[in-house]
């Protein structure tokens, strides 16, 4: 497991809201793990949290720590800053993960790279836990770097 | 059993819009540019504004149906209507639904519209969250992941880099919004002409295909249509403009959680640009004029492709800008200037263009224009999208 303890975006953003549907993916990035739904009847990997399991309509969605391993679906660099805490930040690349070994739901996360690199759909990623140790509640986000 | 079609069943009778502003320059509150729409409609029909019956909006419209009631003083309510979801993907449904209201006999004469005065309210392109993000925002904004351009920006990656289309196809989009809003008097940015070199050198709102000439404004004004009965069309003052065709919804999981929908680089048209042309009984083909709703260009070049108009093998080199200009081009796109470049009205402007087009009355006429699609707000789910069509169509 990687962690990292700078962050990738200034201070100040929107802190995730730990529901109790997504709560147990919370605790997982806490403890380093990467953990996404699971569905008791039919086996299906399920992302982002629900209720319901979509293929077979059981409510028994478990949760299941899957290799914090994915490749680049597709991504944006931001330049224009839209949030206060953003201002004055310059650019940043946001990737969207797809892993394909947990029936290829996709994650959304920040790349920790150059502002000016070049990024690769379908590039192999992993993750990096960034703990945010101070808020309250603390939390721990997932961030993504290209593996070499 | 009867047909189930909306096609050829109602027209638009009457068109009506404020003054357009730059977001925060009305004199006008929020409401009062919504009666004024109304009024507008009303007038253009020729029908009085007490025998309106029914509204319907979208995108969360703050003007309700019952307070223009009461503050139009018509005699009876009898349909009203929110259409859910956020922008401009309703914006063909608000004129479906009224469409169904009338045929269905649930109403007579109903006004679909849009007020909105952005200066007025929170802004769409700067986050409105607090210190914690909720539902899907918490997957999304602790990663800076917060406006709409943001969330529709890879969708468009993964687009365009999956086809090789280059972001000069973007810029005729945009060059073809500027080029029509500067015959157009009620146009924004009317006066203000886009070159490629101006477009070139604007700042990036986001890398890799979003420079400040691919997203839209922020306005303020309203716009409204008076939807009757085909057979009470016939003798009102304007040629008829029929609704020939309309869908709205998203296809299977478009609106999966935190970026999972399976078809993923998608504007979410494929069964609603599908179930559009099986009411019409039409297809891209058989188009004189399109109005596509931008909120970004890469929006638009989704659309597009998923209604049939363009091919994704040939989007570099159809998508010029010769080709996109009235009066004589392949495709003539956005030809009052659109969300771009006449006004971010969520679409509505776009309606009253297509019936301008189909009424011979437009700013930059298609010669002999008889059937014109709107297509609505892209990359939102649900979306809607509608044809109208001349008498000679029907
Ligand atoms: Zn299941």
């Amino acid at each position: 497991m990687s962690t990292t303890k700078t962050l990738a975006l200034p201070a100040g953003l929107p802190a995730p809201n730990q529901e109790p549907l997504t709560k147990p993916y919370w605790e997982g990035t806490r403890a380093g793990k990467l953990v996404i739904q699971r569905c008791g009847g039919c086996g299906a990997h399920q992302w982002g949290p629900e209720w319901l399991c979509h293929r077979c309509h059981s409510f028994d969605l478990g949760w299941e720590e899957v290799a914090p391993r994915g490749r680049i679906w597709s991504w944006q660099r931001p330049h224009h800053p839209v949030h206060p805490a953003l201002t004055g930040h310059g650019p940043y690349t946001i990737v969207l993960v797809e892993l394909p070994h947990a029936g290829k739901v996709r994650m959304v996360g920040n790349l920790l790279c150059a502002s000016d690199a070049k990024v690769e759909i379908g590039a192999d990623v992993e993750a990096v836990f960034e703990p945010h140790d101070e808020a309250d509640p603390p939390y721990t986000l997932v961030q993504w770097k290209v593996v070499d | 059993m009867s047909e189930r079609t909306l096609r050829g069943k109602v027209a638009i009778a009457g068109i009506g819009e404020t003054a357009y502003y730059k977001h925060g320059q009305s004199p006008d509150a929020e409401f009062k540019l919504a009666l004024r729409a109304v009024l507008a409609a009303c007038e253009d029909a020729g029908i009085d504004p007490r025998e309106v019956d029914g509204f319907a909006s979208y995108g969360d419209d703050r003007s309700q149906a019952v307070r223009l009631a009461a503050a139009l003083g018509i005699k009876e309510l009898r349909f009203s209507n929110m259409h859910w979801g956020g922008g401009g993907g309703g914006v063909a449904a608000s004129v479906a639904n009224a469409a169904a209201a009338v045929h269905s006999g649930l109403a007579n004469c109903v006004i679909a519209f849009r007020s909105l005065a952005q200066g007025q309210f929170a802004r769409y392109g700067l986050s409105r969250l607090g210190d914690t993000a909720k539902d899907d925002d918490a997957f999304l904004a602790p990663y800076g992941l917060i406006s709409p351009a943001q969330r529709f920006a890879m969708k468009i990656t993964r687009f365009m880099t999956e086809h090789g289309i280059r972001h000069e196809a973007l810029r005729s989009i945009a060059m073809a919004s500027y080029h029509h809003a500067q015959n157009n008097p009620r146009a924004v940015m009317h006066g203000r002409p886009l070159t490629e070199e101006k477009y070139d050198a604007s700042r990036w709102i986001i890398e890799p295909f979003h420079r400040l000439f691919d997203c839209c404004q922020e306005n303020d004004g309203a716009g409204a249509v008076l939807v009757v009965p085909a057979d009470r069309a016939k003798d009102l003052p304007h040629r008829p403009t029929y609704l020939l065709g309309t869908a709205q919804g998203g296809h299977h999981r478009s609106a999966a959680p935190v970026h999972n929908a399976p078809e993923y680089a998608s504007a979410h048209f494929p069964t609603v640009a599908k179930n559009m042309w099986a009411m019409a009984r039409l297809g891209p083909q058989d188009v004189d004029v399109v109005q596509a709703y931008e909120n970004f260009t890469g929006g638009v070049l989704l659309s597009l492709v998923e209604h049939g108009f363009v091919d994704p093998r040939t989007a570099n080199q159809f998508l010029v800008p010769e080709n996109l200009f009235a009066p004589s081009g392949k495709m003539p796109l956005n030809t009052s200037g659109g969300n771009l470049a006449e006004c971010y009205m969520h679409g509505l402007e776009m309606v009253n263009e297509a019936v301008r087009q189909l009424r011979g009355t437009a700013n930059n006429q298609v010669p002999d224009a008889e059937i014109v699609a709107v297509l609505g707000g892209p990359m939102v789910t649900p979306v809607s999208s509608l044809v109208l069509g001349t008498e000679a169509t029907l």
